[in-house]
């Protein structure tokens, strides 16, 4: 167990490296993927977190993403505030959303517990609509570049420039990586596995799960809040798409790929379903036709995922 | 036009709402009710109805009135036939595990929606009505097409009804509801059993599908709305109650019809899904769900 967290973390701080490394050789194209992978990727870490650790499948993340996408984007664009505070309006938003809709719809489980999640999403994407005048509904709005510049003493951020924006959705990504490292490594992370296995018998040993599952809950707000928050800044457009059901599809469809349940998983999921929708986008325009096979073929087929069968085959250590 | 026949009208619209929606949502309410399955990819059922009716009719171009039969009676076949494969190359081998059917079933939704897409085009075609006849009421005239959808889709329930009580078939459909071990136990296929309600739910969506399409034109994204109210009404009516789904869909096919003259669309939509979220966590057996049918 302890020499398997050093690889682990070992393994995870390699992977960070990889992707540091990776902004000095990649060609511009594939850099400016790159930094929206890595946003789109820690969106799937706050998934997994409720998804694979939990045991919750949610099919309303989508509203808990579009939270910290809108508070962090309205906050900038009609309050005139500065993008460090609008960031962390964003996430404050998703962890709000997570907790106020964790108490009405944990009193459900399986099949209730997603039912309820997509109607409450679709309650908040046609909020998104009925406010079009302020939230300029499909089309969405762009933040102006002014608000997208930031100063802390000497230092200054430009986030119009790829190479601070890149480095920017890295260190969300790591931030989050090694938080849901960390998480899964503590404590509260088994007792969340526990419940993923058999919540009855969690119970029975005096866990009061209702509370861990909130507070799973909150945590995988917070970090779909964040992607959010840093989506908007970041790539400067805010729109209702992403509060639509296939912003709740898409993380799904992205951890089950990379593996449920696994640290990793996230991004290897992100970055192959990116890079295949890229490609296949190249010869027609019906790449959900591709999500949908996908999703059929992975639960059929592969419902462990790549890093889960890696663990189940080669190396049990994985986290 | 005063407020009294306005009202009138909006009744009328509401009660034509009401039996479509009612077709849709029993179909969802039964597969949900004996195979425990969510059936997220229901609307593109209905979806896959209405485009195929307007593919049947258009082959008779000379007649709407023969080509509407044919389409009524070919397209919910065809339909059936699609849903029994999607039910032996998935569902099956998921044994009917309802987080996993879930996902499949969305995938399921997506690959309908842009197989319609691809190889029927981002059109939306209207379907002739087969009769043309207009019943002339003091205030308006109003379409007598409408009202031979209730009386069809009305026909439909009460087969659907005769064919679960009344027959050998619905006898061992329901027996496999209420417990489908002890079905199996007794020699009852429940595997054949699930793909027969399976492609009888999507033949109930298909067949509301075909009745719309005159009134409402094919297109490949108009799944999305049959499908929430479907899964609204089988949630307020009680999951697996088909005597709540009925219940339900009169109450919400009429009250949407008369909401949506009077207020803005999306608030109602907001309302109503967020209601309907309360609902299942507050009352899971729904607002008419006591009696089991």
């Amino acid at each position: 167990m302890r020499s398997g967290t050093g690889r682990a973390l070992l393994l995870h701080l390699a992977v960070l490296a990889v992707l540091f490394g990776l902004q000095f050789v990649l060609p511009d194209y594939h850099h400016r993927s790159f930094a929206r992978i890595l946003v789109l990727a820690s969106y799937a870490v706050g998934y997994n977190l409720l998804l694979g650790y939990t045991g919750l499948l949610s099919l309303g993340h989508a509203m808990l993403f579009a939270a910290g996408l809108y508070g962090a984007g309205l906050a900038v664009q009609h309050l005139a505030i500065d993008a460090a505070s609008g960031f962390v309006l964003g996430i404050l938003s998703g962890l709000a959303l997570a907790l106020v809709v964790g108490l009405v719809a944990l009193r459900t489980s399986g099949v209730a517990f997603m039912i309820v999640t997509l109607m409450f999403s679709q309650a908040a994407f046609l909020t998104t609509l009925y406010f079009s005048a302020v939230t300029r509904g499909d089309e969405g709005f762009t933040l102006p570049a002014a608000a997208r510049q930031y100063a802390i003493g000497d230092l200054f951020f430009d986030l119009t420039d790829p190479g601070t924006r890149y480095n920017l959705a890295l260190l969300l990504f790591g931030a989050c990586l090694m938080a849901s490292f960390a998480l899964v490594r503590s404590p509260m992370g088994r007792v969340l596995v526990a419940i993923r296995e058999n919540e009855p018998r969690t119970v029975m040993l005096g866990y009061h799960t209702f509370r861990y599952k909130l507070l799973a809950l909150a945590a995988s707000g917070a970090i779909s809040g964040a992607a959010g928050a840093a989506y908007a800044l970041l790539f400067s457009y805010v729109g209702s798409t992403f509060a639509s059901i296939q912003y709740s599809i898409l993380p799904l469809l992205w951890v089950l790929l990379g593996g449920v349940g696994t640290t990793l998983g996230p991004l290897i999921g992100t970055l192959l379903m990116f890079y295949l929708i890229d490609t296949i986008s190249g010869y027609t325009s019906a790449y959900l036709l591709v999500v949908g096979l996908a999703l059929v073929l992975l639960v059929l087929l592969f419902p462990k995922g790549i890093l889960g069968t890696v663990r189940a085959k080669a190396a049990p250590w994985l986290p | 036009m005063s407020f009294g026949p306005h009202l009138f009208l909006a009744l009328l619209e509401g009660t034509v709402a009401a039996f479509v929606l009612a077709l849709t949502a029993l179909g969802l309410s039964l597969v949900f009710g004996v195979m425990r399955v969510v059936n997220v990819a229901h609307g593109e059922f209905f979806m896959l109805g209405a485009v195929l009716a307007w593919a049947v009719s258009s082959l008779v171009p000379a007649s709407p009135a023969l080509g509407f039969l044919l389409a009524l009676i070919a397209s919910p076949l065809a339909v059936g036939a699609v849903a029994l494969l999607a039910d032996r190359l998935v569902l099956r081998r998921l044994h009917y595990a309802p987080e996993a059917t879930i996902v499949a079933t969305i995938g399921l939704l997506y690959i309908l929606q842009q197989l319609v897409l691809t190889f029927y085009g981002p059109y939306a075609r209207p379907v002739a009505a087969p009769i043309s006849f207009r019943v002339q009421f003091p205030w308006f005239g109003y379409s007598g097409y409408k009202l031979v959808v209730i009386a069809a889709a009305a026909a439909l329930l009460a087969a659907t009804w005769y064919l679960l009580m009344r027959t050998r078939i619905g006898l061992v459909m329901r027996a496999t509801q209420y417990d489908r071990e002890t079905a199996q136990a007794f020699g009852i296929p429940v595997e054949r059993v699930y793909s027969g309600i399976f492609a009888l739910g999507a033949m109930l969506a298909a067949v509301a599908g075909v009745l719309i399409v005159p009134i409402q034109q094919a297109h490949y994204l108009m799944g999305l709305d049959p499908l929430l109210l479907s899964f609204i009404t089988v949630i307020i009516g009680g999951l697996g109650s088909l005597r709540g789904t009925l219940v339900a869909a009169f109450v919400i096919g009429l009250s949407d019809g008369v909401i949506s003259v009077f207020f803005s669309p999306t608030l109602a939509k907001i309302i109503a899904t967020l209601f309907v979220a309360l609902v299942l966590v507050f009352r899971p057996s729904g607002l008419f769900g006591s009696a089991r049918a």
